[in-house]
């Protein structure tokens, strides 16, 4: 009954996301205020409808209802309930439906938010997101519908179980936050749509689109961060990025956000780049949609593929070439005809931008072709390759060293006009500092290695450069010490947030620097008593036990670890096993060490010839590897600082002062 | 710098393409170097012996784990046979094989050929699902015409009597 009443409610969801574009569009037309409240509220119930949905299918996963195909196929009574509730986003129709919930609640947030913008580009907007979300509803509904029923002696006693692998907290919450991201996108899409169609980019365009931009940036931030956090301690490789195709296709739509967070200033500050933002806008959710495509339909061969359907694919793939396609080419209709903005200097914030926008679009570009060129390849010649990590790190690294080295720059030039000696003046401890770590990590950390020195560099450059940004603007150091404290409060919280994002991104450049150059590693086979060394630490294998997990069970390993003789630490990796999918995974555990990590992994079990028992263990030494973690979560919390901003709603307010109702 | 045009729009576009330029340069440069050395071909055992890539050159082994041949060593070594219809490869891989490695299945290794023709595994590729097959074997067994469907194991791939 429950699943019946989601499937309608879908189809109510379906049904209204079309209301919503014909009133909105309407509206526009005839420039009615009533059509117009009207489609506003089918994108709410459009929502509500969804949600319902959604909810019906979380209820089926909660209570086990293996009388929907779908969770027969990824539920077990014997889960822990996190992990039936996320069950419900395990599955490609699960996954496509958590989509939905959010491109519409996103729909709904924008019609009701959106009080101050002019009524043309709101009703535009709206009816841009309804057809998104007629579009992505239609695929759910007709081709990837959640909640089909099983019926009579097809329904099984026991459901099949979710892959072990993402029977993790991190992964639970992984997918809501990654599709947020991406989803985040649409309204940005919408409201490039919408400025094409009004003719119209200016300085209040790009206010409104910054909240959403910075939403769905900070989303996405966190939710790549969780998936290589995952795959860091779930895989049991020792790495946290393999560029693999569906890592890429996550990473590129958070490059093109961050491009568009950037030139956007440019567009609200000085009315500039008008149509570079636009372009970015439309981008940044074509990439999302080719990551959900990528990631969906299997076409690439991918390490973290989970729900692929091919025959899917097809269908992703006209979504996604109908709707980019639509978007870019309005904005090859209607772009030439926007006004140009402002004039800058060679030297100034805008050019650091405008640099800072060309090397994140250039390291998008060698991204994307790394990640289709087996495809492209494969058409044209029909060899199969892969393309691999040394072509990531030869093409984006240097790409993000130069970014890197400009950045600290950029904030220090003034608008129109920059003073490249003023900047050097407040510049020169700063790199020299930056200088010096780099010196003191070369001739300090053995085994010596320039490139990591060099990116320790880096990392410090950022990191107190950052710090200088911040002192400089609110000249903390030549103010009496009261004054301070309320020079520091009083700054707004947009420059708060982007200290943080700048800190944060010093933060993980210094940790994965560090990491990718000092990392260490030993596998070696133990017998109970057995040592491995490994980074100066003495691994014991003490015990191998059994363990019973809530729906595996688990051989465990107790390793003492010490270093020159003082006991350090105890890990107790271990392996599981899942009787309902015949599966077993490897359990890592971590010990930590200031910011490093000491990783271990219990492998199989062997016997020797003599016929005693030997355990593969492997051990990394992950220096500074917390950082790689903790650099991100600053950034998202900056973009989330930045979105507190009292300047996001007082654009607003300001505007509806200029419109008398 | 009398050389520069005199129109501030024209001046900007200069000095935009200027800036484009070695960024552009710097990416098409280091793209098609990469491209060029770090791209990795995919063979099953028969498509290596008429490629016959050079030893040390990585790339990416693919076909069926022949039954009975994996040997597992105390002291972390695993060697296998991967076939395919008409030619088989031995496989060395130092290291814990993934989870969903079986006998009479579809895998992938990635490494290089040694000297004397045994292919050194520095990964035996993982797949985090049990249905999951890598696309470019399927690809290649079906052109081989020996698809039957997720985890049926061909006749070659079936234990072999030692000779």
């Amino acid at each position: 009954m429950i699943a019946e009443l989601g499937s309608f409610a879908l189809i109510l969801g379906l049904a209204f996301a079309i209301a919503q574009v014909g009133l909105s569009a309407t509206a526009r037309i005839r420039r009615s205020s009533v059509l117009a409240a009207a489609g506003e509220g089918a994108a709410v119930a459009s929502f509500l409808g969804v949600a319902v949905a959604f909810a019906c299918l979380v209820h089926a996963f909660v209570t086990s209802d293996f009388s929907v195909s779908n969770v027969a196929a990824n539920s077990h009574t014997e889960k822990p309930m996190l992990y039936k509730v996320a069950g419900t986003w395990g599955s490609h129709e699960g996954s496509i439906l958590l989509w939905c919930l959010i491109l519409t609640g996103y729909g709904a947030a924008a019609a009701t938010l959106g009080r101050g913008l002019p009524k043309g580009l709101k009703a535009v907007m709206v009816a841009t997101q309804g057809a998104l979300g007629t579009v992505f509803l239609a695929y759910t509904v007709f081709a990837s519908s959640p909640l089909t029923r099983l019926v009579g002696d097809r329904i099984p006693v026991e459901g099949a179980s979710l892959n072990p692998l993402l029977q993790d907290p991190a992964l639970a919450i992984h997918p809501p936050f990654l599709y947020s991201g991406y989803v985040g996108m649409s309204v940005v899409f919408s409201l490039a749509v919408a400025a094409l169609v009004e003719g119209r980019v200016d300085a209040a365009w790009a206010r409104w689109v910054r909240p959403w931009a910075l939403a769905a940036w900070s989303f996405l931030t966190i939710g790549i961060t969780l998936g290589s956090f995952w795959a860091y301690y779930e895989l049991g490789w020792g790495g946290w990025w393999f560029w693999d195709p569906v890592e890429n296709a996550s990473f590129m739509p958070w490059l093109m956000a961050t491009a568009l967070l950037h030139s956007a200033i440019v567009t609200e500050k000085r009315g500039a780049l008008a149509g570079w933002s636009l372009f970015l806008a439309l981008g940044a959710f074509t990439f999302s949609m080719l990551g959900a495509f990528l990631v969906r339909s299997g076409v690439l061969t991918s390490v973290h593929a989970f729900a692929v359907d091919p025959r899917r694919g097809v269908l992703l793939l006209i979504i996604l070439g109908v709707t980019a396609g639509s978007g870019f080419a309005l904005f090859a209709w209607r772009a030439p005809k926007l006004a140009p903005g402002g004039v800058f200097a060679p030297v100034s914030r805008e050019s650091a931008l405008v640099l800072n926008n060309i090397l994140l679009a250039a390291a998008t570009a060698t991204v994307m072709l790394g990640t289709l060129y087996p495809l492209i390849r494969e058409a044209l010649t029909g060899e199969a390759i892969s393309v691999g990590p040394p072509y990531f790190n030869l093409t984006f690294a240097p790409l993000m060293a130069a970014l890197a080295i400009i950045l600290p720059a950029g904030p220090l030039l003034a608008w129109k006009r920059g003073d490249l000696r003023g900047v050097g003046q407040r510049l020169w401890l700063a790199a020299l500092l930056a200088l010096g770590a780099g010196v003191l990590t070369l001739a300090l950390v053995s085994p010596r290695k320039a490139l990591g020195a060099a990116g320790v560099a880096i990392g410090a450059w950022l990191v107190i450069g950052a710090a200088v940004e911040l002192i400089e603007r609110t000249r903390v150091f030549r103010v009496s010490a009261a004054d301070r404290w309320r020079r520091l409060t009083g700054l707004p919280r947009g420059a708060w947030g982007m200290t943080l994002a700048h800190l944060g991104l010093g933060i993980f450049v210094l940790g994965a620097c560090f990491e990718l150059g000092w990392k260490g590693e030993a596998a070696e086979a133990l017998p109970l008593g057995g040592s491995l060394n490994v980074a100066g630490y003495h691994l014991t294998l003490e015990t191998v036990g059994p363990r019973e997990g809530p729906n595996y069970d688990a051989e465990r390993a107790l390793i003492r670890v010490s270093k020159d003789g003082k006991p350090v630490c105890t890990g107790e990796p271990d392996r599981r096993f899942y009787p309902a999918g015949g599966q077993t995974v490897s359990g890592i555990a971590l010990c930590y060490r200031g910011f490093s990590h000491l990783y271990m992994v219990l492998g199989e079990r062997r016997t020797t010839t003599a016929g005693t028992p030997v355990w593969l263990i492997r051990a990394y030494w992950n220096p500074w590897a917390s950082l790689i973690f903790l650099g991100p979560v600053i950034m998202a919390l900056g973009g989330v600082t930045s979105l507190s901003d009292r300047r996001m709603r007082l654009g607003v307010a300001r505007r509806r002062q200029e419109q008398p109702a | 710098m009398s050389w520069l045009p005199k129109s501030p729009k024209a001046r900007r576009r200069l000095t935009l393409i200027a800036a484009i330029a070695p960024v552009l340069a710097l990416a098409v440069g280091l793209t098609l170097w990469g491209l060029r050395d770090s791209i990795s071909f995919f063979y099953t055992p028969s498509q290596a012996a008429a490629a016959h890539p050079a030893a040390g050159r990585s790339v990416q082994l693919g076909g069926m784990v022949r039954m009975g041949s994996v040997a597992k060593y105390p002291d972390g070594r695993v060697e296998f046979v991967v076939a395919d219809r008409t030619a088989t490869d031995k496989v060395v891989f130092q290291g814990d094989l993934p989870d969903l490695f079986r006998e009479g299945q579809g895998v992938v290794a990635v490494g290089a050929f040694r000297d004397d023709g045994v292919f050194e595994a520095k990964q035996v590729l993982a797949k985090h699902d049990e249905k999951y097959m890598p696309r470019e074997l399927t690809k290649a067994l079906k052109a081989q015409g020996e698809w039957r469907g997720d985890g049926s194991t061909p006749d070659y791939a079936k234990a072999q009597p030692t000779t």
